[in-house]
């Protein structure tokens, strides 16, 4: 035969296309939801915020730059991850925190909690929710010496206190309003403040199909639920959802996928313990907020809420089309 | 048809670039190698030796078993080998390869079937050698020969043709449009079916059209035309009969035990061809597409042709092929060489630059479950992967991975690029291993 005929070609199995969204695009989209709360916390706090951010989400990268580096294992910078923890962190703590003790949180969130357990995809607890209270427990005067916004000129005061904390002090007469809390001038970790540009981030994430609303409506309409309850006013209710970091958890940190359940009863499940551990510190603890707790003790009941959740769906036949 | 709820589906870019390309033919090249493989189920014996002069339509091929389907010659010319080739599938087939005298001389066998009776029309539909057009393959009459005839009540035209690039069957309705509609009487007459559905994705406009216009002029009463949402695998077997008639089925269950024969619009519409000339499948429609291609085209193709020719006849490759897949990008096969011969089922050619050929590296599961919300069958193809690894058929069958269809989406919309498509085929494989 004197045709040519290409015989090298490649041979993989189908499909032999496939979407164009990746884990880069995925953690860059939670990046840009991210954006509206980092404009606002830079706007409250002033030029600190940005030089915090900026040290979190270097170190980060840094660290799991070097890590991947020193253990020869495929590097995976790229995606997106690290820096998103790395602006997580930043958000997490207060906006004057000490840098060093930032790249040391940095450190421990990236080497110890998502790396020595493997990586990207398996780790069982959100770096930065964990790195939060690593570095709670060690440097407790740093995190809960807050700043003051912009809009606290006040000569005699050093530190704003949390709208949490001034509860937990009993001082209710304080409380800043619910228009203050929803804008965000008030004292606070970094990217919690803004109710407003963290519920603008979280709708872009559900409309864009990043994240299910499953758990974010758990774990707020459970945290409403319980005050409501608890408090018998409608007032403290808003309060408790506007206040602390239940936006910034419910939205972006429980919603991570590595650590929350599969199914949507399990994710169900998962939104309404956060809600409840949360509100159960936060009224009945030692400490002003539970946030963080109740997302890294939820992190650790997913595999047994997966397989609970695992039970249903197999009940139902899982296959939606079987008999 | 009252409005139900979809199975979970994905969109998948149409790529439907050749949907107005009316279908040319090819001339006939210089040598065909035609396939004893060509349906599911027994492949079929030579019927001719080394040296035999073949003419068009002459049965070649042909075998005793119930599912199979004889084979004939696309051309007229002379035996000259008979091989054994290494095929798509990977395993060994053997092939008849014809030089052809280009004279395309038909064979007396040629004649109209006369159909008095239902058996009359079994076997007239296996010696128009039909099997699914629609790339499965399997043997049109043994699908028109249920063992519940009786039950048997509706009729249902697979014109979904979810996958993207291909045209074929849009073009059957378009062009062909009357003969679907013969076939679909004659189907429905011998088997004493009460109505006809003929399921088209929205994104064929003139195909829909078509076929209702034809129905309102033949004045027909029981056929109607379903629009289905274009959206990725609306034309999987078990999706179409869930999506026409509401009814649910299990892997490994025909459409005929819940009283439904399904077909491919183009298996009906050349059927009816050859109900009409007797002239058997000998040629087929194949949309020819990809970057790689210089004239994107629907062309009849002599089957046995060689990719190389077809590509030839569309005006040659623009780029360097890397991949050429036979059939859709979502479930097609990527053959190895371009000397593979064209087949019964082969819907489409696509040759794509190794810009669309590479394939992606893998990374590490996010655990987003966005196979699990793709999956039109609701299954948890992030488990199968896992638990395949593990070799723990236990959870691939209490997870139900049989259920799986292959159809890909859970692959498409992996933002990871795991292949998870190939780890559910792969352990499947490992459950049927397991239960023997």
């Amino acid at each position: 035969m004197d045709k040519k005929f290409h015989t090298n070609l490649i041979v993989s199995s189908a499909p032999h296309i496939v979407t164009e969204s990746d884990t880069t695009r995925l953690m860059g989209t939670v990046i840009l939801a991210l954006v509206p709360a980092w404009a606002a916390s830079i706007y409250i706090f002033g030029f600190r915020a940005l030089l915090l951010s900026v040290v979190c989400v270097f170190s980060s990268v840094l660290f799991e730059y070097l890590y991947n580096k020193f253990m020869n294992r495929p590097q995976t910078v790229g995606d997106l991850s690290a820096a998103l923890t790395g602006l997580l962190i930043a958000f997490n703590v207060p906006s004057n925190f000490p840098f060093w003790q930032a790249v040391i949180g940095c450190l421990f969130a990236i080497v110890v909690v998502k790396q020595l357990f493997g990586g990207i995809g398996r780790n069982f607890s959100n770096p930065a929710i964990t790195a939060r209270i690593f570095l709670f427990i060690s440097f407790s005067a740093s995190m809960s010496t807050w700043p003051l916004t912009r809009l606290e000129t006040a000569t005699d005061a050093i530190t704003g206190p949390t709208p949490l904390a001034i509860l937990a002090e009993g001082s209710t007469d304080q409380l800043p309003g619910l228009g203050t809390l929803f804008l965000g001038f008030h004292g606070g970790s970094t990217g919690e403040v803004c109710a407003l540009a963290l519920i603008i981030g979280g709708v872009f994430l559900i409309v864009r199909k990043v994240i299910s609303p499953v758990i974010p409506c758990a774990f707020i309409g459970t945290v409403f639920v319980f005050a409501l309850i608890a408090t018998g006013s409608l007032h403290m209710a808003l309060f408790h959802v506007l206040a602390g970091g239940v936006l910034l958890g419910a939205f972006f940190m429980a919603t991570d996928y590595v650590t929350s359940p599969k199914l949507p009863l399990g994710q169900l499940i998962f939104g309404i313990g956060c809600g409840i551990i949360t509100m159960s510190i936060r009224l009945f603890g030692s400490y002003p907020e539970g946030v963080s707790f109740s997302i890294l003790l939820m992190n650790i009941c997913t595999p047994l809420i997966n397989n609970l959740s695992y039970k249903f769906y197999l009940k139902e036949g899982g296959a939606k089309n079987g008999k | 048809m009252s409005q139900r709820k979809h199975l979970p589906s994905i969109h998948v870019p149409h790529h439907k670039n050749t949907a107005a390309c009316e279908t040319v033919t090819m001339p006939v090249p210089d040598e065909v190698s035609i396939s004893m493989s060509q349906n599911i189920g027994a492949p079929c014996k030579p019927l001719v030796a080394k040296g035999d002069y073949v003419k068009v339509g002459q049965r070649i091929g042909d075998v005793e078993a119930f599912v199979s389907a004889p084979i004939f010659s696309s051309v007229s010319g002379t035996v000259k080998a008979i091989e054994q080739v290494r095929g798509s599938m990977g395993g060994f087939e053997t092939h008849i390869v014809i030089e052809t005298d280009k004279k395309q001389e038909v064979s007396e066998e040629v004649k109209v079937p006369e159909i008095n009776s239902f058996e009359d029309f079994v076997k007239a539909a296996r010696d128009s050698g039909m099997v699914g057009l629609g790339g499965a393959s399997f043997p049109t009459h043994v699908k028109l020969n249920p063992k519940n005839l009786d039950e048997c009540k509706y009729l249902v035209v697979n014109a979904a043709e979810c996958e993207p690039f291909i045209t074929t069957d849009n073009r059957e309705m378009v062009e062909n449009g009357q003969d679907v509609i013969d076939g679909m009487k004659m189907i429905m007459h011998w088997l004493g079916l009460e109505r006809g559905y003929i399921g088209i994705e929205t994104n064929k406009p003139d195909a829909i059209a078509n076929m209702k216009r034809l129905i309102e002029q033949n004045e027909i009463k029981d056929m109607e035309v379903v629009p289905l949402p274009s959206s990725y695998p609306k034309g999987a077997e078990r999706v179409l009969v869930y999506e026409v008639t509401g009814k649910t089925m299990n892997a490994g269950v025909l459409p005929a035990q819940l009283g439904v024969i399904l077909d491919n619009v183009s298996t009906i519409g050349v059927m009816a061809e050859y109900m009409k000339t007797g002239m058997p499948i000998v040629r087929r429609r194949v949309t020819v597409d990809g970057d790689a291609v210089t004239e994107p085209k629907n062309v009849f193709v002599p089957i046995g042709t060689r990719i190389a020719d077809v590509v030839e006849f569309c005006g040659g490759y623009k780029k360097e092929p890397r991949k050429i897949i036979m059939g859709g990008p979502m479930m097609g096969r990527a053959t190895k060489g371009d000397d593979s011969p064209t087949m019964k089922n082969t819907s489409s050619i696509l040759c794509f630059s190794q810009e669309m050929a590479e394939v992606k590296e893998e990374t590490a599961c996010l655990n987003c479950q966005r196979c699990h919300t793709a999956c039109p069958f609701g299954l948890m193809p992030s488990i199968f992967a896992d638990a395949y690894e593990r070799k723990d058929v236990d959870t691939l069958n209490r997870f139900n991975v049989m259920q799986c269809m292959e159809c890909g989406s859970c692959s498409y919309t992996c933002p990871a690029r795991r292949p998870l498509s190939m780890t559910n085929k792969l352990a499947k494989m490992m459950v049927k291993e397991a239960s023997k």
